[in-house]
């Protein structure tokens, strides 16, 4: 988390980077470049074990999604659960947000990477998702 | 194989004995015939498979207990195959079972009332991100695997996928041992409530009780065997499982494909037959977006041609490649171990020409095909006559 994120906010994972530049951050095989959002021990794709630190790009296109009607419960549906793949080639889970239909979804839609407050929890702090607009 | 349905008053020891001693019945032998044990169950507790000999016979044998998510039943299948293969048995049992009841949704959680956000696991998550960061749920991963194929196909959509679920349901009125025998129209399962579209109930498969079991044997055991049970025999021509390479998608959304693709390719290689070979499959269609995908995995169709091989009609009983006859995991239903057996135990029915009403007239080859999440592939392929 960088120094001018408040206090009371949390992001939902830790890939999510917040303060006044929002945007997701992925480990970057040094040896190959394949992408990830959690703590790899090696490589999945080459075994390489050097990661560094990137951005992954704000823009994308809607390749997958799916209308849920259906979950566990105390989750609010109908949501648009989305896999986006980003303008630098990077493969994202999140939601559509912002459709006031959310069969408006269409495949190929071009979205772009927002945030917003998804809850709070008992002790005051906020916790910050993220998830693509249509753009 | 027992029927497939919901059976509260019996455990999961009685549905797999069941299957077991049927498979003795069926073969002609016994448990004392018996070299090696795999038995497939994704929710029963570790040590089933010796709880299971207490009702069978306990002969001292090699007992594997085997979970490999939906692949679990072939996984089975393959340990008491490669145990043949590597001639430490002549002879051996395979059993997937599941009682599940109505487990409903099988993953995604719900977020617990009292709450402080802490950073847990590898994603440092603070609390549980179904809903949010897209979903968990079966039915909407798998929807989204199909709306991916749209994406990178033509004449790909909510029809194609429904008449997936139309043909199964109609295959299963034919199949006394499926769960459900209901026909509907392709406008009542459009119409039907949706789970996560384009998947609604009627193509969702549904969760149940039941159990099946095979008897493996080696050529050279089966050659001591009766007349009968040597004719009743049937080959298997390649026995294949995989896993989910790395693919670039493949930490945000489950690849169905590759290891599938790479299944299939294996399995008709070891055959030494292709796709135009085939008199029937039975296929993994946990949901109707998931059977229409595996056309082209399995090389059924012309690549990027799964919404033309359905609209073709292809795929039904009476069509070119007939797919599913049993029902499917849609009809015949998905109690998870069982599942990898069942198919296999389908396929062998219709190549001894014992299938009944739903016959497939002549089948000397078919293909079984299963495929769990995380990820598994297993496919086996089956001919007619063994010696």
């Amino acid at each position: 988390m960088s120094d001018e994120t408040s206090a009371s906010q949390v992001p939902i994972v830790g890939y999510l980077q917040l303060g006044d530049d929002p945007h997701l951050r992925a480990s970057e095989c040094t040896d190959c470049g394949a992408r990830y959002f959690d703590r790899r021990n090696a490589c999945a794709n080459c075994g390489g074990t050097g990661f560094s630190q990137v951005r992954v790009a704000g823009a994308g296109v809607l390749k997958a999604y799916s209308v849920v009607h259906n979950a566990a419960p105390g989750i609010p549906v109908p949501f648009v659960s989305a896999i986006v793949e980003t303008e630098d080639g990077t493969s994202v889970r999140s939601n559509v947000v912002g459709l006031d239909d959310p069969m408006s979804a269409e495949l190929g839609m071009r979205v772009q990477f927002t945030t917003y407050v998804c809850g709070t929890d008992d002790d005051g702090t906020e916790c910050v998702a993220y998830g693509y607009a249509s753009a | 194989m027992t029927r497939f349905a919901r059976y509260p008053e019996l455990d999961a020891f009685d549905l797999a004995s069941q299957a077991c001693l049927d498979a003795f019945a069926d073969g002609g032998v016994g448990i004392h015939d018996m070299d090696v044990l795999a038995a497939g169950s994704l929710f029963q507790p570790p040590g089933f498979g010796q709880r299971l000999q207490k009702q069978i016979g306990q002969t001292g044998i090699p007992v594997y207990n085997v979970t490999n998510a939906c692949a679990t039943g072939a996984t089975a299948i393959r340990v008491a195959y490669m145990s043949i293969k590597a001639g430490e048995a002549q002879m051996g049992l395979a059993v997937g079972v599941e009682q599940m009841g109505k487990m409903g949704l099988l993953a995604g959680k719900s977020r617990s009332e009292r709450k402080v956000f802490e950073p847990t696991g590898r994603y440092e998550a603070v609390t549980s991100i179904d809903g949010i960061l897209g979903t968990e749920t079966m039915p909407g991963v798998f929807a989204q695997a199909g709306t991916g194929y749209a994406y990178e196909n033509e004449g790909v959509g909510f029809e194609q996928f429904a008449k997936v679920a139309y043909k199964n349901h109609l295959h299963s009125t034919l199949n006394p041992l499926a769960q459900y025998q209901k026909e509907f129209s392709l406008e009542q399962i459009m119409g039907s409530p949706v789970q996560s579209y384009p998947n609604t109930t009627l193509m969702c498969c549904p969760t149940g009780d039941g159990a099946a079991a095979v008897v493996l044997v080696s050529e050279e055991r089966l050659r001591s065997l009766p007349a009968e049970a040597q004719q009743r025999a049937v080959k298997i021509s390649a026995s294949v499982l995989t896993s989910d390479p790395w693919v670039e998608s493949g930490q945000v959304q489950p690849d169905v494909n590759t290891l599938t693709r790479s299944a299939a390719a294996q399995a008709y290689e070891a055959a030494g037959v292709g796709p135009e070979d085939l008199d029937l499959v039975e296929l993994h269609d946990c949901f109707a977006t998931a059977e229409l995908i595996h056309y082209d995995n399995l090389g059924l169709c012309e690549p990027g041609g799964a919404g033309d091989f359905i609209d073709s009609g292809a795929p039904f009983r009476d069509g070119r490649l007939p797919v599913n006859v049993s029902g499917g995991l849609i009809s015949k239903g998905h109690p998870i171990g069982a599942t990898g057996v069942a198919n296999v135990y389908e396929v062998a029915t219709h190549l001894r020409g014992e299938a009944g009403d739903r016959q497939i007239e002549g089948a000397r080859v078919g293909l079984a095909h299963v495929i769990g999440l995380g990820s598994a592939c297993g496919i086996h392929i089956l001919e007619k006559a063994a010696v």
